[in-house]
């Protein structure tokens, strides 16, 4: 998200989901669509097989939509950079680019042109393996689609390396250069993985920002929220999730308030997160199943699943949509919003605060006070959101929402060209460890299966961990279909069924991340990017060896 | 968007071009009987019995194909309309199970509605029987060829929408029946499950398992990934027993994945957790709310400053905005985050 708040001013997918359809040529990169995010898959597909549009993949592995791509850029993993600015360097070089819109509507282009010499098609193809052909074809489709403007969809593919924030800032360039962003059928279009991660970041669920992206270290909001929660507030930086086990060893958080996530699965080098969770002094967790995580808490909570809840969840397209409670919560098992105050309220009381600050009647009462000090959700309310709800910003009570980000003009005025270089992942294969591992989803299982999983039908069509490899590396080791191999790196071993695909290239094991007798993520590594502190899940060293 | 007007049985109808003459009626409140058109597929002209009489062309046009014209004059009911509707549902009927009452379908088919319209009251053709085998392969959903009234919907569906294409009409004449590619089982297709072939089958082709119909629908947003598609939970008693994709929401039109459509069910799994657990002697046991609260209040109010709170790209807005209030504005920390990394 920092790529595009650098580039455009604002860190959210530019155009609606459905405004995919009108594309005319798509660059589809690091996003399994089809399994991660079928329904948006769908307005893909309607593009290509009914209005003619281009389609190119690029993705290490084969993925449904190759069937259906123009061209398939099938770069090795971490080469995304050079990639994309190989892309943007033949479309200057060919003229595809769009002057008028560069001279208007953007600034620092020359600076970044420059930065590309380096990145020829030879080069180029040196680098990620595709071919100049290729690249040139790619090129020439998304600059100039035959008819409309061109999209470019993303997700944890490229966001998910050491390079993430600079990969997303390659496509805000190449979405620049050739005028596709502010337009219909057009935009940078990350596809977000849960159902309120959007929503989770507005609301300033970030060490660094207050609710609708205002900066905790900027005097300005933190004197505005001080002065409505009539309490001071730290203008120092907080911790990221990935900083945080860290900090547990260190000492310096004892106690740690877990709502509704399970980092023992989830985190990259994740048996360092089993290791430090049970050194803090205090854990809660809140959760409706005893999840990893959970079972090394002090104190689990229960709380309610989606369809015992009411509130609001804002979607990939920043679109704000009521949850609407269904059935009645299990046993004594308590609405969430309600346990937060209750806990809130509870300790404020014991450090001498107010208790007021927590005194809500209800979801529809928080989001009033949420659009009050929140400027992009300051037209918010439940009773607007209706059977369409509505897209930020939404500044005012009467304000229609916005589609489409960007228009006529960028979020931060000018959307600025930053030059950005290609830089190896922080581990690759080597003699030991020779075979690169990539991480991804199943159309079947979701995130760490904590709910899939109890989902009888989905576990039957998906029931355990396949690690896919190819043939000849299947050949080269020994191991045949369906055998189990163990796969293991410098931080941990993992044993599971092979696959042998010609869906990944030789080189490669794929691998998810929804079983926990499987934990892919204690293989991976916790390196970071250092501006998102994203982890680099998608790359890194393993080897796989044949079990028994 | 430019109007047209025609006339339908006398009426003067108003409707949008681009319309076919069969939405324009349905839009004005015109029941025509049809099986194989729907709103969200392109024009098949399967199943004929949206036939009419349109001044000016010969024959009896499917109205589900015309493209309705301005000044057209459109007759939806005549002696010939009637006596070839007639016959056209009794070759349906002359082949389908006579099991309504025990069907999944039951008071939802289209057979059963267009059958009670056009009034078939005797049996016109020996009773064939086809016994064709059931595919009970796929976890959520089931075939059973023997009901298949061929409009194609499925197909259209699996294809048009999904862009899937895992089923097809396979073979010829009075054997032509829906199936996968070497007609295998559906699991061993290409089917991904969404169930689309399902919510789209008029009769009792294609039906859920263990089908129950619901007291009450509730609109609301799924719970897996970030594109948000609009549910209708159909809700029985206290439990969620069926998710339906909501077709007026902008996001999915209707359209559901296999988790959207099917993975409800761990809402109501055994192993939710019912009462608070404190871990008292290196074990986690039952305790009361207030036991549990007073404890977390307590230790969390000892460890101001020191604090980490992970919110949850699960909860809504309004829980996570409470957690970041409570991590900032009590605790004193921005130690504050979620898994939008992961």
């Amino acid at each position: 998200m920092a790529g595009l708040a650098t580039t455009f001013g604002s860190g959210a997918m530019t155009n609606p989901i459905a405004d995919l359809e009108n594309a005319g040529a798509l660059l589809v990169i690091g996003s399994n669509t089809t399994e991660a995010h079928p329904i948006a898959a769908l307005a893909i597909k309607r593009a290509v097989r009914q209005h003619g549009a281009a389609l190119i993949v690029a993705n290490p592995r084969y993925i449904e939509l190759c069937r259906y791509a123009d061209v398939w850029l099938r770069a090795k993993p971490g080469t995304n950079v050079a990639l994309l600015n190989g892309l943007a360097k033949i479309i200057l070089d060919e003229g595809l680019w769009d002057k008028d819109y560069v001279e208007s509507r953007t600034e620092n282009f020359a600076a970044w042109a420059e930065s590309l010499a380096e990145y020829t098609p030879e080069t180029v193809a040196a680098i990620t393996g595709v071919s100049v052909a290729d690249l040139r074809a790619a090129a020439r489709a998304y600059a100039k689609p035959k008819q409309g403007h061109a999209a470019i969809v993303y997700a944890m593919g490229i966001t998910q390396h050491t390079t993430g924030t600079s990969n997303v800032i390659a496509t805000a360039n190449l979405a620049m250069v050739t005028g596709n962003v502010g337009v219909s059928g057009g935009g940078v279009n990350p596809l977000r993985g849960q159902s309120n991660v959007q929503g989770a970041c507005d609301m300033g669920c970030l060490p660094d920002v207050f609710p609708g992206y205002q900066r905790v270290t900027d005097a300005a909001p933190r004197a505005k929220f001080e002065e409505a929660w009539g309490v001071p507030l730290s203008g120092e930086l907080g911790l990221a999730l990935t900083q945080m086990m860290g900090a547990v060893d260190e000492g310096d958080v004892k106690a740690m308030y877990i709502l509704g996530e399970n980092p023992v699965l989830s985190e990259g080098d994740a048996s360092h997160v089993t290791h430090s969770l049970p050194k803090l002094d205090f854990l809660v967790v809140q959760d409706i199943f005893l999840s990893e995580t959970a079972k090394l808490a002090d104190v689990v909570l229960p709380g309610s699943s989606f369809a015992e809840k009411t509130g609001t969840v804002t979607n990939t397209e920043r679109r704000v949509q009521l949850v609407n409670r269904a059935v009645a919560r299990p046993g004594e098992a308590r609405e969430d919003l309600e346990i937060l105050l209750d806990v809130a309220r509870r300790t404020a009381r014991k450090l001498g605060l107010s208790e007021g600050l927590f005194d809500f009647a209800g979801s529809e009462a928080v989001m009033e006070e949420i659009a009050r000090l929140t400027p992009s959700y300051g037209g918010i309310a439940h009773s607007r959101l209706g059977d369409q709800g509505l897209q930020w910003p939404c500044p005012t009570p009467e304000h229609p929402g916005t589609p489409i980000l960007h228009v006529g003009k960028f979020t931060r005025g000018l959307g600025r060209f930053v030059p950005v270089g290609q830089l190896p992942p922080a581990e690759l294969p080597d003699e030991e460890y020779p075979l690169l591992l990539t991480t991804g989803r199943s159309l079947y299982q979701y995130h760490t299966g904590t709910l899939s999983r109890r989902v009888a039908g989905l576990d039957q069509l998906m029931p355990e961990e396949r690690v896919e490899i190819n043939p000849a590396d299947s050949v080269a080791l020994g191991v045949a279909e369906g055998e189990p191999v163990a796969v293991s790196s410098r931080r941990g071993r993992v044993v599971a069924k092979a696959k042998v695909t010609d869906r990944v290239p030789p080189g490669i094991v794929f691998m998810t991340f929804h079983f926990a007798e499987t934990p892919t993520n204690v293989l991976t590594s916790a390196a970071l990017d250092p501006v998102s502190k994203i982890q680099e899940l998608k790359v890194c060293a393993v080897k796989v060896e044949r079990v028994g | 968007m430019s109007t047209i007007n025609l006339t339908i049985d006398g009426r003067a109808i108003e409707a949008r071009q681009g319309m076919t003459v069969l939405e324009a009626a349905l839009a004005a409140g015109i029941y025509i009987p049809n099986l194989c058109a729907d709103p969200d597929l392109r024009p098949f002209g399967a199943c004929r019995l949206c036939i009419v009489e349109v001044e000016g062309i010969r024959g009896l046009p499917a109205s589900c194909t015309v493209p309705a014209g301005d000044g057209m004059v459109v007759r939806t009911d005549s002696p010939l309309l009637e006596t070839t509707r007639r016959t056209l549902v009794s070759l349906l009927l002359a082949d389908h199970a006579d099991d309504c009452l025990a069907c999944a379908k039951n008071n939802r088919c289209s057979l059963q509605t267009a059958a009670a319209y056009v009034g078939v009251r005797e049996r016109r053709f020996p009773k064939a029987t086809r016994v064709l085998p059931v595919d009970d392969s796929n976890p959520f959903f089931t075939y059973d060829m023997n009901k298949c009234i061929l409009c194609g919907k499925c197909v259209r569906v699996c294809d048009e929408v999904q862009g899937v294409g895992a089923i097809s009409f396979v073979n010829r004449g009075y054997d032509t029946k829906i199936g996968t590619l070497m007609d295998r089982p559906i699991i061993s297709s290409l089917c991904e499950s969404c169930g689309q072939c399902e919510a789209k089958c008029p009769v009792g082709a294609i039906t859920a398992k263990n089908y129950q119909q619901p007291s009450r629908k509730v609109k609301t947003v799924c719970s897996y990934c970030g594109v948000g598609c609009g549910l209708l939970l159909h809700v029985r008693g206290s439990k969620v027993i069926a998710a339906e994709g909501d077709r007026e929401s902008p996001v999915n039109r209707g359209s559901l994945c296999v988790k959207g459509r099917f993975g409800y069910e761990y809402v109501n799994h055994r192993d939710r957790l019912t009462r608070p657990l404190i871990r008292r002697d290196g074990v986690l046991q039952e305790a009361s709310w207030d036991e549990a609260l007073e404890l977390v209040a307590t230790k969390l109010a000892e460890h101001r400053g020191k604090f980490a709170a992970l919110a949850s790209a699960k909860c809504t807005n309004e829980d996570n905005y409470v957690l970041q209030k409570f991590t900032r504005g009590v605790m004193a920390t921005n130690n504050v985050d979620h898994c939008a990394r992961i």
